[in-house]
């Protein structure tokens, strides 16, 4: 079983490793860079992107992740998640930065403010029905040829990927780790 | 692999506690102005409180405090790419309804405001947005879960700069979860109507634990160290009023006090962003208080 660090410097930390801990995967929370050695995989959770943004920076972490995303660690993005992973983010402030190595465009709030955070059904390759919780979620309006949509969404005005892998990253605009359902995180980590 | 928005729908509790659970280990900063907005979303706030005039002033100038004007919300919301949240008077659902038609992200049933209803809290069930509300104790925070509430945020004394309300109010809230946690399912019903709060939601909190809903703390936090001690009894993120824009240097009181709520269990980085901070908020002793703006609310 590989092991998993859950990205906790703030957001909803604690389902996210609840829901990794009851696939018995050896779990732990990452706050410095130093707890960062021995993880194969690391969850971004929901929350503020440019506050995570803003803690990645002062905590270190920002240059110790990107140095170990070179070398293959496996990434799973959730909402803010997925900001900071992706390639490029537009609405954000214009000083955003993200690790850019998800090759997909997302608007930040895409799916509206608060009053549209929405649940739905979706169907995910591989997995099959799963119940979707948006909440000011991030939209993703475009990908790259090497962008693999495991699920999709319509929610007027067109269909957009909701969840996404290149490779060792994925990006969830959703929450999984709120509902009971633990299929998702299952697949990213047979997939580490 | 599409799926039709048909079966969509919004305003559901669990989006509604989502947002509370995505601010988690956070800070969210009180702003007046677009300027203070910008500062606070540099500093790493995950939401700010957009109002007129923070709960220092309010009790400075007195008079009766109400919901802020539209324009000052709306152009804090075109400012920061945050959750801007804003506050309604206790029992005022005329202001709610127009903070919900402005799109606000949360909605604050609030003490620091002068009440409209001396008997009633608004029916938050009837609203698409969701409602934080304050509680100095678990049967008023059940009370409000129980009226619609998808986050509780433990009572200070707003505007003193002083922490020792907050402490005093989770360390109740506190107390009454164990009891509730350790107690036989016999005992539920009398502590129930001791805490006069609605029994499933005992129930719910005697199974948990804890707060079927988000715990954050308010009033009185300024500075680090504040920060720090609340999120060690408990809280799990902190709401900071004029504790920033009333101390010596904003920007860097702002940025400390997000560090040391993420960091809150490291002493070593809480004593490095407390260092040569400047003046903290001047404050007052809570003793001195004309009014206590905890008390209302019931």
């Amino acid at each position: 079983m590989p092991r998993v660090g859950v990205l906790a410097l703030q957001g909803d930390v604690r389902e996210h490793e609840a829901a990794f801990v009851e696939l018995g995967v050896d779990v732990r929370r990452v706050r410095t860079a130093a707890h960062l050695d021995d993880v194969d995989a690391l969850v971004i959770p929901g929350g503020e992107s440019t506050a995570i943004a803003h803690l990645l920076d002062t905590s270190g972490l920002r240059s110790e992740i990107g140095t170990r995303l070179g070398s293959g660690l496996a990434i799973f993005g959730t909402c803010a998640g997925l900001i900071l992973v992706a390639r490029d983010v537009l609405d954000g402030r214009v000083d955003q930065w993200s690790f850019g190595v998800l090759d997909v465009s997302v608007r930040r709030n895409g799916y509206g403010r608060q009053i549209a955070s929405f649940e739905t059904e979706l169907e995910v390759h591989g997995v099959g029905n799963v119940h979707g919780v948006f909440i000011r979620a991030p939209k993703i309006e475009a990908i790259g040829d090497d962008v693999v949509v495991l699920a999709s969404h319509d929610h007027g005005g067109g269909t957009h990927p909701v969840l996404v892998r290149q490779g060792r990253v994925w990006g969830c605009s959703f929450h999984p780790e709120l509902t009971n359902d633990r299929r998702v995180q299952r697949l990213f980590v047979e997939s580490i | 692999m599409s799926s039709a928005s048909d079966s969509s729908f919004t305003g559901s509790t669990l989006v509604k506690r989502g947002l509370a659970d995505m601010l988690r280990g956070g800070v969210i900063m009180d702003v007046v102005n677009p300027e203070q907005a910008k500062i606070a979303e540099d500093a790493g706030a995950v939401a700010v409180m957009a109002l007129e005039r923070v709960p220092a002033d309010i009790r400075r100038d007195g008079g009766v405090a109400r919901m802020s004007d539209p324009e000052m919300i709306q152009e804090i919301q075109a400012t920061v790419t945050i959750p801007v949240m804003a506050k309604a008077r206790i029992g005022h659902f005329a202001e709610a309804q127009i903070l919900q038609a402005l799109n606000v992200d949360y909605i604050d049933e609030s003490e620091v405001l002068t009440p409209a209803d001396e008997e009633n809290h608004i029916d938050k069930w009837a609203f698409t947005v969701p409602f934080v509300c304050g509680a100095t104790n678990l049967g008023e925070a059940l009370r409000r879960i129980g009226e619609g509430a998808c986050m509780i945020r433990s009572k200070g004394e707003a505007g003193t700069g002083n922490v020792v309300e907050a402490v005093r109010h989770l360390r109740t809230i506190n107390a009454q979860m164990r009891r509730l946690h350790s107690a036989d399912a016999s005992e539920l019903y009398a502590l129930a109507k001791d805490l006069q709060a609605p029994l499933p939601l005992v129930r719910e909190v005697a199974e948990l634990g804890h707060l079927p809903v988000p715990m954050f703390c308010a009033g009185g936090i300024s500075t680090p160290a504040d920060a720090s001690l609340v999120l060690q009894l408990g809280a799990e993120a902190v709401f900071v009023g004029s504790g920033i824009f009333k101390s010596d240097d904003p920007v860097r009181m702002a940025r400390a006090i997000v560090e040391a709520t993420t960091h809150f269990e490291d002493a070593g980085v809480v004593a490095k962003v407390s260092t040569g901070l400047g003046a903290a908020m001047k404050g007052f002793e809570t003793a001195s208080l004309e009014t206590r703006l905890a008390e209302r609310g019931w």
